[in-house]
């Protein structure tokens, strides 16, 4: 028998690492996933790769509107990130972002299309407000109750509860549709822009900026520093010891999930009412799921979710600029965004393990 | 005739559901709960898509030359594999070797699954001058093949071949995860890495086979949607997708057994269509019946968890990543 | 010539522990073992002596550090649980490694090669052999999840044997069993060496060693003491052996004073999830100003005692908790049975509880060591902030007096060691100035002088009029920590003694034979 006496690769798991290499380490993922991309983008467009970034710098801030709309997609796709950030911490799995988003902006064009020119501008604000966030804490509240009672699988019962939203939607697209038969919406209260969010010192959507950045610093301060936050955090880490020190763990899962649905409900809100002014399954179009990643990517800081919110819809902006000057299509954007996301997720092994190699004994570390 | 007609729509819907859903039992009993069933069902369309095209127009076209269907068939299997695969190895390297979370990494394969998929099935119907303008007729032909002696039967004249082997697949599935001995380790695999481990299963292994297979087997639906439900016109109006989440929805419904998948797909395929033929509905109406089946997953995942029998639930390790011993 | 060894394992080293953590736990040193063919050979050692750690490089878990193993005469490796099958070897875990939802037949047949489809026939067939040839019981068609601990267990068993199995590891198989099961469990032993076979037994139980072992070799601390045939043998002899000369641990030891009654237990019984009962009918009374100890082998209702006091274990009818504020001759007191956690800290019993699982339950280990100090006290201010000086302060406080050693204030506990932890853990409890302390195995796997450090702290508490209730293991501990001890055995209490005047005969007697109410004795 001539077998060697450890395995060839030998995986360990870190006692934490300083954290300038963690960012060195997600920084060459970055890199990695940029260049990955440009390949991409160069094998549709046949665009010298490094004038590919400047293309799609031009796509995301080229002009002024464009840079505008940059920030409000960053700032829609952070605003949910913001609402799952209590839910993962809690590894409560809600899939169901993009449920709770649709049924929130749906909610906010009912108060539109129903109260549309009956108060004032700030009162109709905060009307569409108050029901978006119960609409969606509803539907963060159902999977959760079953959950916290039941132990009822999460992750597929969010799921599942998207579909509802979605057909939901649907069917409220239909009973609302204008003209009829268009199958769509429309925009809503066009001429009198009743429950539109107002533009502030002339920008359209610094409404949508100034709510997001609230609510992301909010969320920070509640889950770092108050005591709500403290009990998700010993939820999330043992059920046990969090019955130990006497919290209540379905109440702390129940009444977590309900802020974040509500929140959810408040990015269809910010959509609805500050960006598409119209409804359909677009007002969640997939962010949802996105959202998740950037949540879970950040581990729920509010901070490093801009930044990596920010990194997507940038390469987004940039892929749909391209596609549709080389004459192709949008789909282009999400398939840069996945290829980011899977560099970024992998980059998380070499963080959190050690690879050391057989013959490299002396904990010589074969990182990336 | 309401009936049949009904019966027919929601075999050939429930059919493509039930090839996601295979596939994705296969995945899960191996312990990988995989969310990137949207984007694998959608890489098995767009490969059957590249491959048979670049055979039945590009090439054939090219030498002028008719094209053969059973060379048809074999390219649009080749492509649909061969990229669902290639996803569901993605998939399988990310959340196994590099232990990333798979509810993160499955959503990823479906963002970035359904967008490649769209992206170069429109760029080629694009080139080929827009929408309705590329069909692969022979290859939708061979795919929609009645078995002979059927063509004029009620129901059964409107099945291609991909059915029986969908129904096939189930049944062999439901025979090999409880009789064979791969299947029996496998299981093991899915509900304790760690006694499979100790009885000398090689587990990461028997993970990475399992869900590139379970993903090939779901991109044979996204396939049998391309070939046969539009008939090779490609379409990107997301569909596909939607089919793919019914598809994850049908594995609890079944709870985690391929040969019930069999029935519960084509009652899906039925509440999904069983609005047209209700009379009196007006579309929102319609949209609403159209929930019935979440609306009925969720039930069933309910009663589940409320029963806790022993016999429907998920196996017990899914959505864990498994490491030896760390001390 | 026929090799009179069946394995032998040659100075055998294993350490655990990483560099980051800066210590190093040996586990293993320098150890011996030499197991004949055909015999019965007892592995005896007190808990954390390395026993288990030893069994788990023969049959492939861990791998040893340095050292040589030897099957047949032929030296090997063994680096996987696989290895160790096809040399012979198999091991049945204290905590079985089968998959509840497949069938008896299933779980024996799991990752052996063989035909594609799986025979159920010949599996059956062979079962049944291997059963009539040891005198099994064992119905091939049952699931896992239908069986109780000791058809597991006989699983497990033909499972080892069914893969062709010469050697035969048991870790500690009796503690789960009844009486009559082990009976049933040493008559198979006996069959199989008369097969051939050789079996290992892993205990501390003496009187098990003397009735079935061949041989007996003891560990202490991680080292090999030495081995003796059995007959050589007797319950003095492994005694010593087993716990060294006779250890003097010079504990300080007060004399009680100004005892109040605390804790009125009555009829306490508790059901597990299974409906297998854990505490039979237990009464018990706690005083403050004394040190409780509760001694018993482990599994045997300690953990579900101090749950259903802390409020963290649903009770079954007609158990009562009474707790005196003011002591028990002047009150009625205040049921805690049916309240939780924070509704008995809201009635303002303050109660500390250092449980077993320190990082799964007692301390959050991915937060550092402020937010650890707070766990027990995040709600205390107004307002919805959590305000964290006053645990910064005590965390502070901790750090200095208990002199632990930790990078800062922001390391997660998660990274210091063992006895770093434990005192983070027990300052805190402590310094939330209880009235009634609990504490389970507290100095487990610490080191002497952080143990020392634990027996100071708890003596000052009872100075302090605190009732201290300690579940310890170690019997010479309780023998010198404590003032009373009440000896549990298979969820019943068996006895209470006085700590001055018992010996530790006494207490290792009535750990394992129950006392019955019709004055006749039993074995458990």
């Amino acid at each position: 028998m001539n077998r060697s006496h450890e395995p060839l690769v030998h995986i360990a798991k870190r006692d934490g690492l300083v954290w300038w290499k963690n960012w060195i380490i997600r920084l060459i993922s970055v890199v990695l996933a940029l260049i990955v991309s440009a390949l991409f983008i160069y094998s549709i467009s046949k665009l010298n790769p490094l004038k590919v970034y400047g293309a799609m710098w031009n796509g995301a801030f080229g002009t002024s509107k464009r840079a505008w709309v940059t920030v409000r997609d960053t700032m829609l796709l952070l605003c949910i990130g913001i609402g799952l950030a209590p839910a993962f911490k809690m590894r409560f799995w809600n899939i169901g972002a993009e449920g709770q988003i649709l049924v929130g902006g749906c909610a906010t064009a009912a108060v539109m299309i129903y109260c549309g020119n009956t108060m004032p501008t700030w009162l109709m604000l905060v009307v569409m407000f108050a029901a978006s966030c119960v609409a969606g804490a509803i539907w963060g509240l159902v999977p959760a109750v079953f959950k916290a009672h039941w132990n009822t699988n999460e992750t597929l019962f969010t799921l599942m509860m998207n579909y509802i939203a979605i057909q939901l939607t649907n069917f409220l697209v239909s009973k609302w549709e204008s003209p009829p038969g268009s199958n769509a919406v429309g925009v809503i209260n066009l001429n009198t822009q009743s429950g539109w969010f107002p533009a502030i010192a002339g920008k359209q959507y610094l409404l949508n900026v100034i709510i997001v950045l609230v609510l992301a610093v909010a969320m920070y301060i509640y889950l770092r520093s108050s005591k709500q936050g403290y009990e998700i955090a010993v939820v999330g880490e043992s059920e046990n010891t969090a019955r130990y020190a006497g919290i209540s763990v379905k109440k702390v899962i129940i009444r977590t999930m309900a802020i974040s649905g509500a929140i959810c409900g408040v990015a269809g809100f910010i959509n609805v009412a500050g960006a598409a002014h119209t409804i359909s399954t677009e007002v969640a179009g997939g962010r949802g799921f996105t959202a998740i990643i950037v949540a879970w990517l950040a581990q729920f800081n509010s901070f490093v979710m801009i930044l990596i919110a920010a990194l997507i819809i940038f390469l987004q902006k940039g892929a749909i600029q391209i596609a549709s000057q080389f004459n192709l299509n949008d789909y282009a954007s999400n398939v840069v965004t996945g290829i980011i996301l899977f560099f970024i997720l992998g980059s998380e092994f070499f963080i959190n393990y050690s690879v050391r190699f057989r013959g490299a004994k002396n904990g010589k570390e074969a990182g990336k | 005739m309401k009936f049949l007609s009904l019966l027919q729509s929601a075999i050939v819907y429930g059919t493509i559901i039930l090839y996601g859903a295979v596939g994705e039992i296969l995945t899960q009993k191996s312990g990988n709960l995989n969310l990137g069933v949207p984007g694998l069902m959608s890489l098995g369309a767009v490969g059957g898509f590249i491959v048979s095209r670049a055979y039945e127009i590009v090439y054939c076209g090219a030498n002028e030359v008719a094209p053969v269907p059973l060379l048809c068939i074999l390219c649009a299997l080749l492509g649909a594999l061969l990229f669902s695969g290639l996803g569901g190895l993605l998939y399988s390297f990310l959340t196994i070797s590099l232990r990333a979370n798979q509810n993160v990494t499955g959503l990823t394969l479906t963002i970035f699954g359904c967008a490649l998929a769209n992206f170069y099935g429109s760029a080629l119907l694009q080139q080929h001058g827009g929408v309705g303008s590329l069909s692969l007729a022979v290859t939708s032909k061979a795919f929609r093949a009645v078995i002979p002696g059927l063509e004029t039967v009620t129901v059964f004249y409107a099945l291609g071949w991909l059915v029986y082997i969908s129904i096939a697949l189930a049944i062999f599935m439901q025979w090999f995860l409880n009789r064979t001995r791969v299947g029996l380790n496998l299981r093991a695999v899915g509900e304790s890495p760690a006694t499979a481990d100790a009885a000398g299963i090689n587990v990461t292994k028997y993970k990475y086979v399992a869900t590139c297979v379970g993903a090939c087997i779901s991109g044979l639906g996204g396939l049998y949607y391309f070939v046969d439900y539009v008939k090779a016109a490609w379409t990107s109006d997301g569909t596909l997708e939607a089919l793919g989440w019914l598809a994850v929805a049908l594995v609890i419904f079944a709870t985690w057994k391929p040969a019930r998948a069999i029935w519960a797909s084509y009652l899906f395929g039925a509440l999904s269509w069983l609005y047209f033929y209700i009379g009196g509905l007006n579309r929102s109406s319609q949209e609403i019946f159209k929930m019935l089946p979440y609306a009925v997953t969720i039930a069933v995942l309910i009663i589940v968890s409320l029963r806790r029998s022993k016999e429907s639930q998920p196996p017990a390790s899914l959505g864990l990543s498994y490491f030896r011993e760390e001390r | 010539m026929a090799e009179e060894f069946a394995v032998r394992m040659v100075d055998i080293t294993k350490a655990f522990g990483t560099k980051a953590v800066g210590t190093k736990v040996v586990a293993n040193k320098n150890v011996h073992l030499d197991l004949r063919k055909g015999e019965i050979l007892s592995l005896l050692g007190e808990n954390g002596s390395g026993k288990t750690t030893l069994m788990n490089m023969l049959s492939g878990i861990y791998f040893p550090d340095s050292g040589k193993i030897f099957v047949d005469g032929n030296e090997v490796t063994i680096a996987s649980p696989h290895d160790a099958f096809e040399l012979g070897i198999g091991m049945v875990h204290q905590h079985f490694k089968l998959v509840n939802v497949l069938t008896a037949a299933e779980n024996i047949e799991l990752g052996l090669p063989g035909k594609t489809v799986v025979d159920r026939k010949a599996i059956a067939a062979k079962i049944q052999e291997i059963c009539d040839r040891y005198g099994f019981v064992i119905d091939p068609n049952k699931k896992v999840y239908d069986m109780s601990v000791s058809e597991k267990q006989t699983l497990e068993i033909v499972k080892t044997l069914y893969r062709g199995a010469n050697v035969l590891i048991l870790d500690e198989p009796t503690a789960v069993l009844t009486p009559q099961e082990t009976e049933r469990l040493f008559a198979v032993m006996r069959n199989m060496k008369a097969d051939g076979k050789s079996i290992i037994i892993i205990t501390h139980k003496l009187h098990e060693v003397l009735e079935i072992s061949d041989r007996v070799a003891v560990l202490r601390k991680g080292e090999y003491i030495g081995d003796m045939r059995t007959a050589d043998a007797d319950a003095q002899k492994l005694t010593d052996m087993m716990v060294g000369r006779a250890v003097a641990l010079n504990i300080e030891r007060s004399e009680p004073k100004d005892t109040v009654e605390r804790l009125r237990i009555r009829g306490l019984t508790v059901k597990d999830p299974d409906g297998i009962t854990r505490l039979d009918h237990i009464d018990l009374d706690v005083f403050g100003g004394e040190i409780l100890g509760i001694a018993g082998i482990s599994g045997c209702g300690q953990k579900e005692l101090l749950e259903s006091i802390a409020g963290l274990q649903p009770t079954e009818e007609g158990s009562s908790i009474r707790f005196f504020p003011e002591g028990g001759e002047s009150a009625e007191g205040e049921e805690l049975v049916g309240l939780n956690p924070r509704s008995i800290a809201d009635m303002g019993v303050k109660l500390a509880f250092v449980p077993e699982d320190r990082l799964g339950m007692g301390l959050v280990g991915s937060m550092d060591l402020t937010d650890n100090m707070m766990l027990k006290r995040y709600r205390q201010g107004r307002g919805i902030f959590a305000d964290r000086r006053p645990p910064h302060t005590l965390a502070e406080t901790v750090v200095k007096e208990l002199e632990v050693v930790t990078p800062s204030l922001d390391t997660p506990v998660r990274r210091l060691s063992g006895g770093n932890v434990q005192k983070v853990l027990v300052g805190r409890e402590i310094a939330m100035s209880p009235t009634v302390l609990m504490s389970a195995y507290a100095v487990r796997g610490l080191d002497i002088n952080t143990s020392y450090t634990i027996y100071r702290l708890l003596n000052e508490q009872k100075k302090k009029g605190v009732a201290v209730i300690y579940v310890g293991e170690d019997l010479d501990v309780l023998l010198e920590l404590c003032d009373r001890i009440a000896v549990l055995c298979g969820g019943k209490l068996n006895a209470i003694v006085d700590g001055r005047a018992t010996t530790k005969e006494e207490v290792g007697y009535l750990m394992t034979y129950l006392k019955d109410t019709d004055g006749k004795e039993g074995q458990a």
